[in-house]
Formats: C-alpha cells, structure tokens, sequence
C-alpha cells in the first residue's frame, strides 16, 4: 500500500524552478498531466460557449446576441471542442499516461516529440485564441470552413487555419510515437495478443492520425492561399470547384470521428471487464473491429455530402460504405454486454459511466443509420436532428467515456479517491441532463429546423426550450463532477495500487507511478484482464 | 423504369419508418439485456462471477452476420428511395431557383420570377437550384427535399405538393449572418389559380417600392426604419453625407440617385465605412424598370426620417 506522501512522478525534483520541471518535463506522465489540464481547461471553455448558444436559442429573434456573434459562437464552440478537446482529450492525455505503464515501457519511444507535440498544440490553442481578439474579428464559418464562404468572409479565417494546421501536426507527431512505442517497446512477454483493448484501439487511432491528419493540413493551406492571393481553386467563376474542397475537408473530417470515438471505446473496454469481475468477451473481435472501423472509416467520407451535388454513383458507394461500417460498432456494443453476462457486477462511478456510454453510443450510432441512409438523409441532413446525433455519439460517447477514464485513472495517477457517493449523484445529473439537452434537438431536427440558425420559427420553440434548460442541469453536473474529482485529487482518502482489483499493468506499480515506471522490466505472465491474477505483472 | 410514387414525402417517410423501427428495437432489446445483466449478476446478489466462455465462435459471426444483413437490407431500401428522388416525372413543370446572400428568387419559363416559389396542386414541380455567391441549400421539410445551391453547378429537385397551402422553405447550409432570415414558402395553388398567377407574368400591377425591397433580398439587410442591420439603413438614406471607400480612398459624398443606383449595381465601389464588402452586385439581375423604380422609392419622401414625437 502506497503511503500518501510518496508523491512518486509528482515528486518535485528541485533541480530547477517547479514550473519549468512540468512545462519542459520529457516524462509522459508529467506530459499526460500537461495535456489532461489543458483539455480539461479548454472542455470549460467549449462547454461555457455551448451554454451561451442554448441560451441564445431559448426564444425565436434575438435574446442574447446578434446573429454575427452568434455565429462566431457556434464557430468557435465547434473548433475548441473539436480540435482542443475531443482530438487530445483521451488519446493525448490518457494514453500518454496510460500507454508505456500498461505495455510495461519506461516512456514512449520520443520523449522529446512528446513534449513538442503539447508545444505545438499549445502554440495551436494560443493562435486560434489570438484570431479572436485581431484582424477581422472572429472567424463566422463553422468548424467545416466550407467554401466560398471561408475563402470570403472578412473575418479572421487565416489565423484560425494556421491555428488547426499547427495543431494537426501535434496530432500527427502523438500518432508516429504511440505507433512506434507500441511496435517496439513492450515488456517481454507482452505479445499482441496480451495488449490491453486500450492499446489496440490507440493503435488504430495512432494509424489514422499519421494518415489522414495531412489531408487536413492540406486543405487548410488551400484555403489560406485561395484567401489571400486568390488562387481560384475553389471559386468555379475561375473554373474552380467548391465541392472539391468538401471532400478533400470530409477525407480526413470523417476519420477524424474515429480519431475521437476509438479511443474511448478502448477506455470502455478496459473499465466493464474489471467492474463486471470476467474477462472480456471476445478480446479478438474487440481488438480486430477497432482496426476494422480505421480502415473502413477512411472510406465514407462522402456521407456528408449526399445534397451537396455529387453524383449519384458515389452517392451510392458512400453509403453503401457508411452502412458496413455500423457493424463493427454493432460487434463491439455486443461484446461489452455479454461481458456482463454472468459477471459479478459493481456499480462504482467508472462503471455507471461506461454503461451510460454503451446506451447513449447506441442511441447516436443507430441515428447515425438514418443519416447513412441515401435518401432518409435528404431531409435530416444539416438539420438539428445531425446536431443530436453526434452529441450522441461525440459527447455521449467520447465525453463519457472521458469522464469514465477520469474516475478510473486518477486514484491511480494521484493516489488519491474521490468520494464515490457525490460522484455517482453527479453521473445521474449528468445523464438526465444530457438526454434532455440532446434528444429534444433532434426532434426538432426531425420537424426540419436546419442548424446554424440564429432565429427560428415559432413552431420550433418548445423543443428548444427543453434543450435549453437540459443544458442547465447538464451544466450543473458537470460542475459537480468535477468540484468532486478536484477535491479527491487535493484531499481525498489514499487509493491504493490497485483500488478495482484490475489486472493490466498500470495497477502494479505505486500510485502516483514512480518516475522510472517500473524499476526493471516486467515479465508479463498472464492475459490483460485476466483479474485472478490483478496486482502482478 | 421505376414506379414514381404520388410525391417524395412518401418514398422518404417509408424508409425512415423502416430505419427507425429497426433501429427502436435494437436499442430496446440491447438496453434491456444490459439493465437484466446489471440488475441479475449484480454482486450483491451474484457475488461469484461464473466461469463462460472468453469467446464463442458461432455467436461472433451471428452477431455479425445479422447486422450485416439488416445494414445490406437497409442500404437498398435507401437507395431505391434515392432514386424516386433523382428520377422526376416526365411532365413536371419547370422553376429555375437562384439563392443568394441572402434571399431566393424563383424563375418561370415565361419570364414570371417570384421570391416565393408558386406550384400548382398535384403536379410535379422540377427546381433548377444555382446559387449567386457562397453555397446555400433549398430546404423544404413539408415535401422532405433538399439540395445545395452551388454556384457555377445546377443541382435540382422535384416534388408534388399534395394540398393547398403554404409551406416552409428553408435555407440550410450556412452562408452567413443572415442565413437564418433566407427563409421564404412553398405556395401551393389550385391549377387554375396557379395559371392566373403565372399568367400576370410581366404585366403584373406596378409593383410597389417595399414588395421590390424583399424581391431582391434587400431586406435582408437593410432596414427601412432606422434599426441596424448588415448594411446601412435606407431610412433617410437620399441626401445623406456618407463616408465611403473607393479604391482604397476614403471620401465623402452626398447620396443622390446615381450614388443610389451605383451602390445596386457595384456595392464594392464606394463601400460604405463600418460595412464588410458582402453585398453582390445586382448587374443583369434587376430589370431596368424594376431598378428605376426601386431607385424611386429609395429616394422618396416614404424613407425620410419622421419628426422626432412629442
């Protein structure tokens, strides 16, 4: 049992002045930590954006704001969620802590990288702030920077390109080390077929990101040039082609959506198997439909672009596509419940989420059909109805799985717990919250209230209401959450190496991990969540 | 050939009834399995987890077969609705639809052009969509179609509207601060009504100053009582002293009809200071009578600004 004074990487070194031990630190738990607080910083912002743009929607005309604000509210909600939170948010923060202790390696592969790639990102974050506050004022286009809207507007786009430019290669350069650490540096015995389900779908993040981030990059330069010496690629008057933009964005855009949901369907099956006390059902088809939904989610990007004006063959082969790739999902939803069957369940906080998540992953996956669907999109497509539906699936999915990673990991990185009661009347605020926030939207979508719609027509007020005040009470145990989590990490009772009794090597060593991870490398002897044997490696 | 059904509201609604049914009842049946596992092998009451199998072959592959099945069945089911929406009735009657910043405008064969889009009853309605300026979307949820209005590409619709009535239509892909004023409706008329209207083509009834304002999508921006807006105000606007960028030269002038008629026709040439350079030129998109009209009124006495009230 760890003693709470032993403060193991928190340790501060004293070799030189407290801040620049964390900011200049090549230890991936220390980088970990940098990139959890920055998301988690940058999830308030988002999430105080989104509360503005619900409060904005209470009531037809304007109630808060003018419509330019208002767009550069939803514009700015989109980006700083997207690519601040979501993109970072489990892959960066937790598997940089979590990935060289649960493959049984003293760091990732490029510690150097590591450190240079939350520079990048913060580089990003500073300079899509700064497109605020200079120039044109903020930019008014959306996330989607669609042309030749983007290409016009006399906001200050450019910036907030340069910004998501900067960013996606922090992306990129997270993916070539976890990819290579995961190759070349796990412990002896540590075979394939040993990786936690964690690290499989990190893996085949780790791939998209290295291979569908630079068409991003791409894209946003294209844009840049065509803002300022008018190149004309896009502006059909000079022979352009504004629907070349779209699926050069949607090439990487839709992975993208991978890039955030894989990862937390690594951390939900790390965290049901555990708190269910059986191994996980069917680790191969887990595993294999991780790297199943990469490579078939690069293929369907067009999806997006059913009314867009492309032709009917590729309409056709997108969705066709987009269809195969709910059955991976589909495997993976089967696979966790059957977990279950015959486990001894708890429901601690770790736990309530990750079941939240399987239901609330399902209600946005199946929507997601709906929308896969050639000619049922037409109508939803760009409406409020879309705008619920990857909630469901961005916030409902990957934002519970991040706050079920929270609950899980953070006894382990600062060796202290929350209070478990407080935590758990949080989950319940939150869920109801949610649903009332998301699932009026898309109705209202259904009854064909397009999005980005600063003034809306009467007979849409009253689902906007009840999605407004869903806001409210999501908001409120939001701020529980994590007034509770902060107070456990501060104050809370010692948590011990291995408070769930987990199997996979992170719960081995100290909590806090020692610096060095590991004193010599372990032998790895048994399967991840093979739990008689939790506490050895 | 494929049966054109009666309209699009039907070919859409029958696959969102067979997406959703299908859909209900997975999440059902996986969400109680889920609450009966939580509530059955819960350790207060299972406190030993039993021993089953880590895998199972058979079940693996039925679990993905099945779904490959109901996906495949739904993915042509989708399709074969795709094409009642792409394949337009041979008769339907013919509308060009240009979107821009930020207005519609509807074009007949004779030449009749309308900011709402008139169809007759019961007949098959195809709509040419372009756009002026950035991208748009027509949006008409009562008849669930939608297709974006690209510019430079001519994209299109059909539907059949099955009553009289009024119906919204929508702009839905953003294009900007007013994107959600680019509202306008569907008027659905009997065939003979329809035909009076279209009929009224050119020799309709002097138009008067505030029915061309919306027309053309000024009002979008413009208002005609002194409130602020996207662009300046017409409220007083004739005899104004304005202070403009031309070329690059900050001057000022007085409005008088040339400046007026300037400004429809090349918004860029002398831009008012404090306005973005969003408005499009209105070169070739305004009849001459329509515009000398509309210069009229904008400099007429209706627009100047009232004695300040007691």
């Amino acid at each position: 049992m760890a003693k709470l004074n032993d403060r193991g990487f928190l340790q501060a070194s004293n070799r030189q002045p407290l801040l620049f031990d964390w900011i200049f630190s090549v230890d991936h738990k220390r980088i970990g930590l940098l990139y959890l607080y920055s998301v988690s910083a940058f999830f308030l912002v988002g999430m105080m954006l989104g509360l503005l743009i619900r409060l904005e929607l209470i009531a037809p005309g304007p109630t808060i704001a003018t419509a330019q604000t208002y767009n550069a509210l939803f514009t700015l909600h989109g980006v700083v969620m997207i690519f601040l939170f979501i993109i970072p948010g489990i892959p960066a923060a937790f598997g940089n802590i979590m990935l060289p202790l649960q493959i049984g390696a003293q760091d990732v592969a490029f510690p150097r990288l590591n450190l240079l790639s939350w520079w990048l990102y913060i580089l990003g974050a500073f300079m899509a702030l700064t497109s605020l506050f200079s120039g044109g004022g903020p930019p008014d286009t959306g996330w989607t920077f669609y042309v030749p809207f983007a290409s016009e507007t006399p906001t200050n786009v450019s910036l907030a390109l340069l910004a998501v430019f900067i960013i996606g290669f922090s992306s990129i350069l997270t993916g070539v080390n976890f990819v290579t650490t995961i190759h070349r540096l796990r412990a002896p015995g540590m075979h394939w077929g040993r990786l936690p389900l964690f690290i499989w779908s990190l893996y085949a993040t780790a791939w998209v990101q290295i291979l569908a981030t630079p068409v991003l990059g791409i894209t946003v330069i294209l844009v840049m040039v065509e803002r300022l010496i008018g190149l004309g690629l896009f502006d059909p008057a000079r022979g352009g082609d504004p629907i070349l933009y779209q699926h050069l964005f949607w090439i990487y855009s839709h992975p993208a959506v991978y890039i955030m949901v894989l990862p937390a369907m690594g951390v939900i099956s790390e965290i049901i198997p555990v708190f269910s006390r059986k191994p996980t059902f069917g680790y191969k088809a887990i595993a294999a439909s991780s790297v199943a939904i990469a490579a078939a989610g690069s293929l369907v990007w067009g999806h997006h672009m059913f009314v867009s004006g492309m032709s009917d063959t590729a309409i056709m082969v997108f969705s066709l596509l987009t269809f195969l790739v709910a059955i991976p999902s589909a495997v993976k939803v089967f696979n966790w419940v059957a977990t279950l069957y015959r486990g001894s369940i708890s429901l601690e906080p770790p736990m309530l989420f990750a079941l939240a998540f399987v239901f609330l992953f399902s209600i946005g996956g199946l929507t997601g059909l709906v929308l896969g669907s050639a000619s049922a999109d037409v109508h939803v497509h760009d409406t409020h109805f879309v705008v619920g539906h990857f909630h469901y699936i961005m916030f409902g999915g990957t934002g519970f799985a991040f706050f079920a990673a929270l609950h899980y990991w953070l006894p382990k990185i600062f060796g202290r717990m929350y209070n478990m009661k407080i935590a758990t009347i949080a989950w319940a605020i939150i869920f109801v919250g949610f649903n009332l926030l998301y699932f009026p939207m898309m109705l209202v979508g259904l009854h064909g209230m397009p999005r980005r719609y600063y003034d809306y027509l009467p007979q849409f007020q009253n689902l906007n209401v009840i999605a407004t005040v869903g806001s409210w009470v999501l908001a409120i145990g939001l701020l529980l959450m994590f007034v509770n989590l902060y107070r456990g990490i501060r104050r809370g009772t010692a948590a011990g190496n291995n408070p769930w009794q987990a199997a996979t090597l992170e719960w081995v060593v100290t909590s806090p991990p020692p610096e060095e991870n590991f004193s010599q490398p372990p032998q790895v002897s048994h399967d991840p969540y093979d739990l008689q044997q939790a506490g050895k490696p | 050939m494929t049966d054109l059904p009666f309209s699009t509201i039907e070919a859409v609604d029958a696959v969102f009834l067979y997406i959703f049914g299908i859909s209900g009842l997975l999440l059902l049946g996986i969400t109680a399995t889920m609450v009966v596992f939580v509530i059955r092998y819960h350790h207060r009451r299972h406190p030993q987890p039993q021993p089953s199998p880590s895998s199972k072959l058979w079940l693996e592959l039925v679990w993905t077969l099945i779904p490959t099945l109901i996906v495949l069945s739904m993915f042509w089911y989708s399709w074969e609705g795709y094409l009642k929406l792409s394949d337009v009735p041979p008769d339907a009657l013919k509308v060009q639809a240009e979107g821009r910043k930020w207005s519609w405008s509807f074009n007949y064969e004779n030449g009749r052009s309308s900011d709402r889009l008139y169809v007759p009853v019961g007949r098959a309605v195809r709509v040419a969509i372009t756009s002026k300026d950035v991208l748009h979307s027509l949006y008409i949820p009562a008849f669930r179609v939608k297709k974006d209005a690209v510019p430079g590409i001519s994209t299109y619709v059909w539907f059949r509207a099955p009553e009289v009535g009024s119906f919204d239509l929508f702009c839905a892909e953003y294009c900007g601060v007013s994107h959600s004023s680019m509202i306008t409706t569907v008027e659905a008329l009997p065939q003979e009504q329809f035909n009076a209207w279209l009929k009224q083509g050119k020799k309709a009834a002097p138009v008067e100053g505030p029915a061309l304002l919306t027309r053309h999508g000024c009002s979008g921006c413009h208002s005609v009582d002194g409130s602020q807006r996207i662009g300046p105000t017409f409220q007083g606007l004739f005899g104004r002293q304005v202070q403009v960028v031309s070329k690059g030269q900050e001057q000022n002038l007085i409005a008088d009809r040339d400046y007026v008629q300037r400004s429809i026709l090349e918004p860029q040439a002398d831009l008012v200071q404090g306005y973005p350079p969003v408005m499009p030129s209105y070169q070739g998109q305004i009849p001459r009578d329509e515009l000398e009209l509309l210069v009229d009124y904008l400099c007429s006495e209706a627009l100047s600004i009232p004695p300040a009230g007691p």
